[in-house]
């Protein structure tokens, strides 16, 4: 087992050594000059140079790639010039607003799909299954900053059902003292109600918007998982002795098909983490895509570098554990080398 | 793990697709002509595929007569009739400076398609081949095909889509090529799993013993063999093509304006929705949903098609 | 918890959260809004300290708020009954008095003044910020010598409460730069005492700490998402405010900013576009405010160094093709000031900026290219700033199909922000829509930064005509020295030449545009083209 662990994070690492090759590659041919931007609007070119200096990018390009090892190798992301404060500190207190927004999403989008797949595959081919086809599909084929600008218009502009789209709290209260960085659940914690509905009212929104594009792979998911378990040999078997078709659905199908399911899950967290950069840029929720999008379009190289970063390790380290919960739950699973 | 299909939405790869079952030599003419009864079949078993097909065939249409058919001059401005909303003489309303609206919706079809269908191409022929290649040599190959794919999996694929386009600049040359670039692991892991398990088939075999060279077998015995799983393949990341082109108009590293696209045209219209202009955006908002969505269900359908045995 | 039980508690959590979305949470807080403005706008802070590297437009905000100067501009009423900044009344703040003589200006401090920390302030205090100002380089160094600010020998505490300013030559700039925000006067003990060797001035302490005495202190900055304001009860330079805390929240979205304000859910959205400003004019839910930007025009400008741009009856010609009125009235909804259509390009009085002579006629711009040799025209780029994409864009695309008329063919680029300062400062964009607006509104500020054969940066016309440098120059010499009909003769006679030779082609004067709620008074224009609080109120 430990033997297997060690080679499987072989494998990370020159994954990990390309990683960090491109980003640095891709953000340094960005094109612009951030010195000429953050030297302001009156300066002349001995301040540009001034700046350039003090950002260090007046440096030849491999000695710029050393001395970003080197600070990586020490902790040290570097500044996010569009808000001035270093990009570790950035991602640290934006991550939980995004994996909030995006958990919750993916909870939602479960709590629809996941039915609605098992009820495809039971009425396999009836209209039924054609509806759930057409609909998660549908759901899948919208932009998602659309979506979520109608939503807006909608429910805030036209109906007044939902809270303004002002971020992830109504201005009236003050964040839940931190625990988990979630703030339903850090207000259910505090005890305080009125907070995590506040909070919990701010999220439906942008979450609907996401949810309405992991509906389809999750549903998809269901389905075949539960079409294969159905023609299983047990299935057939459970049938015959006359178990209810309820039971044989809920507490012998669904059971050993929620396996494959919760495995893939992880995929489209990881995916639809990246995917909320423009949800979050609609409803102005401060996580780490909308504040990756702002430095990219600024040409702000650090928060770029430490975002996209970040994003690969939690993404390699999200399958490294799907892969070793695989391992330990099914024997038959041998890690790959 | 049984063969399941996500990849509509999510252009990560699953674990290991599996082992496909038909294992035989190819045999297009033949093939060919029982793949288009069964198409007959399922188009007319199938609502939803038929549906999908006739909505393709009229997407198809707009985009080869679009800019015959528009009414309107799609780049002439009329500021005297801006922000008028959908009537007789604009059905679809028009925009700030007066175009017309439904011209520039029909007219952007076009580029549209031709960028999903670009990047689809491209990936298709840069992915399939390596992973290809992977799968039917092994070795070191497979090695760095397989390390270059984890890599670019390890971004999140719309950032580095951004990424790739900023870094270019923003044609429709360097949209095609992110597009390309971020679902090139999905096409790559698929062919290598395809290619894998045929690598010593017994068609694979034969071949081999009658003297032919690797490459040779590779050309003629395994692309043709997993030319219909990528087929499928390609109808669904389509959708995702046209997605992403509009995700980075909205961000403005998209198509240039003043040339009509259905992405940079919501990215416009996305400003009025709350100030009453709701048609800007929602007409080529719909036709992008459209287009989409008859590529995802196109994409179900040709799979059916193509390999009854795996329907989902 | 099992996986079942987790799943529905999830949707019974969600569904909580839109039954509780229902409540009017206007009203729900409506004690605690009382004397609390929420603010909304496009950006935050990157900086609160407008001597840092690279701060932001909404940092100058932070610092104009929470920062005192020596003196400050007084207030007057315009015309139109809205209240705005008198660059001529130059008001007393962290100084009692000043007097003026040939040599330099000596101010008296107010003896009462403390920063919010409790410590007096100190003419040292204020000798070691404008040391600081004309040391750091950058924005803040240039901006100190527009108005000859140049080094710290200049700058003397003369006792405890006095301080001189020694010129370096005459300029009538020097005190109206004095007044504006970069001069602002810090807690030099707290700010050394939290200084590195690597950073002598404390530029990182103050990037995100407010080391001043300004009426309001930072309670809470979230970078890019709200900035939360608690006011100086022992403010002595100016009357306390009204309120007592000021939220300011980042709201990306134009279409949420209006939402937000026409709903009630917020007090003033600053700096909006124009169709959202006239439409809610017309709508009259909320009050809305328009001042033209002082000293600010979009014009369209040509590298003359570029051909066919160096010559001027090509330049001519496209300032005769503009699509003036379509571009009043489709990008800017009429809420902008016209600066074309003017009898003559000579100008009759001082009034800046003026409008040329200049109108649609594709007949006159067709002849007079075939005149000078493109009879069926060229090829080109005309860039924009993406980031002022919300004008910049449509205004791109009336001018590309009107310039397609007389033949010319534009292919538009759309640079991002980050490009935009580079191109601009390499000069190598051909032809470009720009905005430019200068702090001290002075005619010959403008022409020095902008036409001046000093070729700054916003000179993006690398334009070099030493017969406009020569009024410029006599123009700064005559304010200097008083001369006014010297000064008056200059002044026009450049307008006259920088406009019939037309290296940039004006447009408009934009507006800054404000929505807030009815109850929201005293509001002012100011410079800087950001919200000052300390004037603020909130009735019920």
């Amino acid at each position: 087992m430990l033997r297997a662990l060690a080679r499987r994070l072989a494998t990370i690492a020159p994954t990990l050594v390309g990683v960090v090759i491109v980003t640095f590659l891709l953000t340094r041919v960005l094109p612009g000059d951030p010195a000429a931007y953050f030297a302001g609007p009156t300066a002349d070119q001995a301040s540009i140079e001034q700046i350039r200096a003090s950002l260090g990018l007046d440096r030849p390009l491999p000695v710029q790639f050393l001395a970003y090892v080197k600070d990586l190798a020490t902790g040290n992301l570097g500044s996010a010039l569009s808000t001035g404060q270093p990009v570790l500190t950035e991602l640290a207190a934006r991550l939980p607003a995004s994996a909030e927004l995006t958990l919750t999403a993916l909870l939602l989008a479960m709590a629809i799909a996941i039915p609605l797949g098992i009820l495809a595959a039971v009425k396999e081919g009836s209209l039924i299954d054609h509806v759930c086809r057409v609909v998660t599909t549908a759901g899948v084929s919208l932009p998602v900053f659309f979506t979520g600008l109608l939503f807006v218009y909608v429910f805030y502009y036209q109906l007044g059902w939902a809270p303004a789209p002002v971020g992830r709290l109504d201005v009236f209260f003050t964040e839940p003292a931190k625990v988990t960085g979630f703030f339903t659940i850090d207000a259910l914690i505090a005890g305080d109600l009125e907070t995590f509905r506040a909070a919990a009212a701010q999220l439906v929104l942008p979450a609907a918007t996401l949810a309405l594009f992991a509906l389809a792979p999750i549903a998809r998911m269901t389905r075949a998982a539960m079409l294969s378990v159905l023609s299983s040999e047990f299935i057939r078997t459970a049938r015959a002795s006359g178990l209810r078709p309820g039971t044989v659905i809920v507490a012998y199908a669904f059971r050993n098909a929620m396996l494959p399911v919760v495995t893939t899950l992880g995929m489209v967290f990881s995916f639809l983490l990246g995917a909320n950069v423009l949800v979050e840029k609609v409803f102005a929720w401060p996580g780490v895509g909308s504040f990756a999008v702002e430095a990219l379009i600024q040409s702000d190289y650090a928060p770029v570098q430490g975002f996209v970063l970040a994003m690969a390790l939690l993404y390699v380290a999200l399958n490294l554990l799907i892969d070793l919960a695989y391992g330990l739950i099914d024997p038959r699973v041998r890690l790959e080398s | 793990m049984s063969n399941l299909d996500v990849s509509a939405a999510l252009p990560q790869p699953l674990p290991e697709p599996a082992p496909a079952v038909i294992e035989q030599p190819a045999r297009p003419a033949a093939g060919f002509a029982a793949g288009l009864g069964h198409a007959r079949y399922v188009a007319t078993s199938n609502p939803v595929t038929g549906f999908a097909f006739a909505l393709f065939f009229v997407i198809a249409l707009a985009a080869i007569l679009g800019p015959w058919i528009a009414p309107y001059d799609p780049l002439a401005s009329d500021t005297a009739a801006a922000l008028q909303p959908p009537s007789a003489a604009h059905w679809f309303g028009t925009d700030q400076i007066g175009r017309d609206i439904f011209s520039r919706v029909l007219v952007a079809t076009r580029l549209d398609l031709t960028i999903a269908i670009c990047s689809v191409a491209l990936v298709f022929a840069l992915g399939g081949f390596a992973g290809v290649c992977a799968g039917f040599f092994g070795g070191w190959t497979d090695r760095v095909m397989s390390r270059v794919s984890d890599t670019i999996m390890a971004f999140p694929l719309f950032v580095l889509a951004m990424g790739i386009v900023a870094a270019l600049g923003n044609t429709v040359t360097n949209i095609v090529i992110a597009t390309a670039i971020v679902n090139f692991p999905l096409y790559q892991r698929i062919a290598r799993a395809e290619a894998n398990v045929r690598r010593d088939a017994g068609f694979v075999q034969a071949a081999r013993l009658t003297g032919n060279s690797e490459m040779r077998i590779l050309m003629t015995q395994i692309l043709p063999n997993i030319m219909p799983i990528m087929a499928v393949q390609m109808s669904l990341t389509m959708g995702y093509a046209i997605l992403n082109a509009a995700g980075l108009s909205f961000i403005g590293l998209g198509v240039k304006p003043p040339t009509p696209e259905w992405g940079i045209m919501v990215a416009e219209g996305a400003g009025f929705i709350i100030s009453g202009e709701w048609w800007i955006a929602l007409f080529p908002g719909l036709a992008l949903m459209i287009a989409v969505f008859c590529f995802n269900l196109l994409g179900d359908g040709l799979r059916d098609i193509i390999d009854p045995q795996r329907r989902t | 918890m099992d996986r079942r039980a987790f799943l529905s508690s999830a949707s019974a959590m969600l569904g909580a959260g839109v039954v509780g979305s229902g409540l009017p949470w206007a009203q729900a807080f409506a004690q605690s809004r009382q004397d609390t403005l929420l603010l909304i706008s496009e950006n935050g802070p990157n900086n609160l300290d407008i001597h840092g590297v690279g701060t932001n437009r909404p940092g100058y905000e932070a610092s104009w708020n929470c920062y005192d100067r020596l003196i400050t501009y007084g207030l007057k009423t315009l015309p139109d009954g809205s209240r705005s900044y008198d660059k001529d009344v130059i008001a007393p703040e962290l100084a009692e008095s000043w007097t003026v003589d040939a040599t330099g200006v000596t101010f008296k401090l107010r003896k009462d003044a403390t920063f919010h920390d409790g410590t007096p302030v100190t003419a040292a205090d204020v000798k070691w910020s404008f040391d600081r100002a004309v040391s750091v380089g950058g924005f803040p160094t240039v901006q100190m010598a527009a108005g000859s600010l140049l080094k710290p020998e200049q700058f003397e505490a003369v006792d405890d409460h006095t301080f001189r300013v020694t010129f370096a030559r005459p300029d009538a700039l020097t005190i109206p730069d004095l007044a504006v925000i970069v001069p602002a006067v810090f807690n030099s003990a707290l700010v050394k005492k939290n200084a590195t060797e690597k950073d002598p001035w404390g530029l990182e302490f103050t990037k995100n700490n407010v080391a001043g005495g300004g009426a309001f202190k930072v309670a809470k900055w979230t970078p890019g998402t709200e900035v939360v304001y608690a006011r100086n009860d022992d403010w002595k330079c100016g009357p306390l405010p009204a309120l007592k805390r000021v939220i300011w929240r980042t709201i990306p979205s134009s279409g949420n900013r209006r939402a937000l304000v026409e709903r009630g859910d917020a007090d003033v959205s600053f700096d909006l576009p124009a169709k959202d400003f006239a439409e809610m004019k017309k709508a009259g839910k909320v009050a809305v405010a328009s001042t033209p930007i002082s000293n600010g025009m979009w014009s369209i400008e040509m590298n003359v160094t570029k051909p066919p741009f160096d010559n001027p009856k090509v330049r001519q010609a496209i300032a005769y093709a503009v699509p003036y009125q379509k571009i009043m009235d489709a990008v800017l909804f009429g809420e902008a000031t016209p600066l074309f259509g003017a009898a003559s390009n000579t100008p009759d009085d001082l009034t800046w900026p003026r409008p040329t002579a200049y109108a649609t006629d594709v007949a006159k711009a067709k002849a007079l290219l075939a005149e000078a040799g493109f009879p069926e025209g060229f090829e080109t780029r005309l860039s924009f700033d993406l980031g002022q994409g919300i004008v910049g864009e449509p205004l791109a695309v009336l001018l590309q199909e009107s310039l397609a008329q007389i033949g010319i063919k534009a292919a538009l680029d759309k640079v991002p922000g980050a490009n935009w300062r580079g191109e601009m400062a390499k000069k190598s964009m051909p032809f470009i829509i720009n905005f430019f607006s200068g702090w001290l509104d002075y005619p010959e500020y403008f022409f020095f930064w902008a036409y001046h054969g000093q070729n700054a940066v916003f000179n993006t016309m690398a334009y070099k005509n030493p017969a406009l440098d020569k009024e410029v120059d006599a123009a700064r010499a005559a304010a200097a020295s008083g001369d006014a009909a010297t000064y008056a003769a200059s002044v026009k006679k450049m307008i006259a030449i920088a406009y019939d030779d037309a290296p940039r082609i004006p447009l408009f004067q934009p507006h800054l545009n404000v929505a807030m709620q009815k109850a929201i008074g005293g509001y002012a224009y100011w410079f800087h083209r950001q919200l000052d609080y300390r004037t603020l109120t909130k009735g019920a």
